[in-house]
């Protein structure tokens, strides 16, 4: 008896569905866990679904660190999302394990996107397909303390523009006891955080060399510019003195605590530090080399369609791709999360450009780029072990140098395979 | 099966079967339960990893046999060595202290009456707390000043402060003190409990024959407690071979750093499977660190047992 109800329940539930199914398409959208990010989809998704009824959007969020897991594992499976977010370094492996779909280029026409979004894109663009667009972009800029500028002499609304006065206020406001100990840095020195990209992208650039050639396949940075960005920064913590990897744990810890004046990070660090109360923080682009050349590293998460949407649900989906990358959408979430827009017009209003905390990220983007990551975890690594060679094993900076490229471009050619 | 078998035919089959044969058929019945859960949730996943580990799966592609590929790449890697001898420093350096420390405080404690709950409770929380909350506050104390207890102490005496974490010679006992402390509270309790069940009439008569405590200590005591120690000893070893936790949480942002010189064999599967989704690779990294435990518990079995 009851395992007929059972199945007469069933049946109800199914028909129930197929009759939703028939009036309505319902897609599934996934990105990871971070709060503003969940409330601004939301808001999205709401407005997307009042502008077309029939279409609803089922938001789904797994914690980051399994998030890529889930991913891989449930479309493989033929399951999962319709709409996916993906770090923009993920497109190789998604592409490898034909999880994303090209972005059909009706709804999506290339000269558009080109014309339209800042030239970062080009990073979702495989074969001649764009796979992705975003919402939004990220770049680096250095936050400083109002205060301990203030403190040390130095003009809190005339942060340092080049790498030489840079090295002058670390100097300036860095605090030390009477052994020498810092206890309040002037710049953090975080290789695990953000420093890695500077070094990378901005301080090779600047010394007139490239970290890698040949679509970011072939390491370059075994080279004389590579070698001066690299004692340029351990000098910091050797020479200047001005900052000591690990001081208070993490440099945005540092910074936040009001115990480093200085600190290079992006604009997802923006929420975290406007919970500061005790004092004034403010942010200028990234210092430029003496000859006023700067450089920037911007990155993004994109949302892709995934390889099985076909039919209506792809009709669907690219609609709702197409809103979540609209102007529209681009100003929400530069609210909501104060993650740039990826589109210039969005982004480069005179509103936005004047403001002080967006400006020097959005004039960043401009002249940013954006590294091609096989393996991100792993290639940062091989960065912060080259630091800590030379700063905890005192290797000579050129063998760390060599030891670096050489182990990175083992990863890279490892996941060419 | 057989669970669901029975109430049908329970009127023919279950009366032909004798005593015996009922009671051996109630036992497997009941012990049906933990074997189909032990096989499809423990052993079918470990088979499924030996299985895996002959193969170039990365998640995103469908599997494909390689061989022994994944092993040969183990043995010429050279982080896999560094990892291979963080994880025997863990053991021979966090087994003995341990239990030594341990045994010291229980022999003691026992004969302490004051208070004697409240303190072995005292050593006993340590075990009770999360190994992550644990580690996030020794991380703290590690910290140069102005905020590491340890260092704002050394300064204090006027001794240059030590980088600890952020040092490749130090970082690990760094990390091993944490965990010998949070282990200390349960070998204690054990080895009390072993203590305790040493019948009083061997120290009495030793007494009697005006024996030192010493020789107390090492003829009667020591012998009498061979099985926990054994016991101590395996789950000990067995818990240092695949210490995680602590390593993982303590150099947060660098785990198993600086240069992996405190990276155990555990840590360095995890990032191999979910950082860089090599879980062919990864698999053989478990396959070696299985046979390593098996390997490393049936010598310690045999050793401490036989003599």
């Amino acid at each position: 008896m009851r395992f007929k109800k059972m199945i007469a329940g069933l049946a109800f539930g199914v028909s129930v569905l197929a009759a939703n199914a028939a009036s309505a398409v319902e897609i599934e959208y996934w990105q990871y866990v971070f709060e503003s990010r969940v409330k601004a989809m939301d808001q999205l998704i709401q407005k997307f679904q009042a502008a077309n009824p029939g279409i609803t959007v089922k938001h789904t969020t797994f914690p980051y660190a399994e998030y890529q897991t889930k991913v891989a594992a449930s479309v493989t499976a033929g399951q999962g999302p319709d709409v996916v977010q993906l770090f923009y370094g993920w497109v190789d492996g998604f592409l490898a394990g034909k999880l994303i779909q090209p972005l059909p280029k009706d709804a999506f026409p290339h000269d558009k996107i080109e014309a339209e979004f800042f030239p970062i894109v080009s990073a979702m663009k495989r074969n001649g397909e764009y796979y992705g667009l975003p919402t939004a972009v990220r770049s680096l800029a250095l936050f400083y303390n109002k205060k301990a500028f203030q403190a040390a002499g130095l003009d809190p609304n005339k942060p340092p523009q080049t790498l030489e006065e840079f090295v002058a206020a670390a100097e300036k406001t860095v605090k030390r006891d009477s052994a020498g100990n810092i206890t309040s840095a002037g710049v953090t020195l975080d290789m695990a955080g953000q420093d890695h990209q500077w070094w990378r992208e901005v301080l090779v650039r600047q010394n007139g060399g490239v970290p890698y050639t040949d679509n970011d396949r072939k390491v370059a940075y075994d080279s004389e510019a590579g070698l001066k960005a690299l004692q340029f920064y351990v000098d910091l913590q050797t020479k200047q003195k001005v900052g000591l990897a690990g001081f208070m744990d993490e440099g945005q810890a540092a910074f936040k605590a009001g115990l480093a004046a200085m600190t290079i990070d992006g604009t997802f660090r923006l929420g975290a530090f406007s919970s500061i109360k005790a004092f004034e923080w403010g942010v200028t682009e990234l210092p430029a080399d003496a000859k006023g050349m700067r450089s920037n590293y911007a990155s993004y998460f994109a949302n892709a369609i995934s390889s099985k949407v076909q039919g209506e649900k792809l009709e669907a989906s690219k609609k709702f791709l197409a809103y979540i990358s609209s102007p529209e959408a681009m100003d929400i979430w530069l609210k909501a999360v104060g993650e740039l827009p990826a589109r210039r017009s969005a982004a480069m209003t005179q509103e936005n450009l004047s403001n002080p905390i967006y400006g020097p990220f959005l004039k960043g983007l401009e002249y940013a780029h954006t590294t091609m990551f096989v393996d991100e975890a792993a290639q940062r690594q091989t960065a912060i072990d080259m630091v800590n060679r030379v700063l905890i094993q005192k290797q000579d900076p050129k063998a760390s140098l060599a030891e670096a490229a050489k182990t990175e471009q083992a990863i890279i050619d490892r996941a060419a395979k | 099966m057989t669970a669901t078998a029975l109430p049908v035919k329970s009127g023919r089959v279950l009366d032909r079967l004798s005593l015996r044969q009922k009671r051996v058929l109630w036992a497997w019945t009941f012990l049906a339960v933990p074997i189909v859960f032990y096989g499809a949730i423990r052993f079918w996943p470990t088979l499924e990893a030996f299985a895996l580990s002959f193969t170039n799966w990365n998640l995103l592609r469908p599997a494909a046999f390689v061989g022994l590929e994944n092993y040969k790449r183990l043995l010429v890697d050279p982080l896999f060595w560094q990892v291979f001898r963080n994880t025997f420093l863990y053991l021979i350096i966090g087994t003995p202290v341990s239990l030594v420390i341990s045994f010291v405080i229980a022999y003691y404690l026992d004969r302490v009456r004051f208070m004697h709950g409240f303190i072995r409770a005292l050593y006993f929380i340590p075990f009770l707390t999360t190994a992550v909350a644990m580690a996030w506050v020794w991380r703290w104390f590690y910290q140069p000043v102005p905020i590491g207890v340890f260092n704002a102490a050394l300064t204090w005496f006027g001794i240059p402060q030590q980088p600890f974490l952020r040092s490749t010679t130090q970082a690990l006992p760094a990390i091993l003190a944490p965990a010998v402390w949070a282990g200390l509270g349960f070998q204690v309790i054990i080895f009390i409990a072993g203590l305790r069940a040493i019948p009083t009439s061997y120290y009495e008569a030793a007494r009697i024959d005006g024996v030192s405590e010493f020789t107390i200590l090492r003829r009667i005591t020591l012998p009498l407690l061979k099985p926990t120690i054994v016991f101590l000893v395996v789950f000990s070893s067995i818990g240092f071979l695949r210490i995680f936790d602590q390593v993982y949480n303590m150099n947060f942002n660098d785990p198993g750093g600086p240069l992996n010189t405190t990276k155990p064999i555990v840590l360095m599967i995890y990032q191999t499977a979910f950082k860089s989704l090599d879980m062919g690779y990864a698999a053989a990294q478990t396959v070696v660190l299985f046979m390593i435990l098996l390997a490393v518990s049936l010598i310690q079995l045999r050793i401490l047992k036989d003599r």
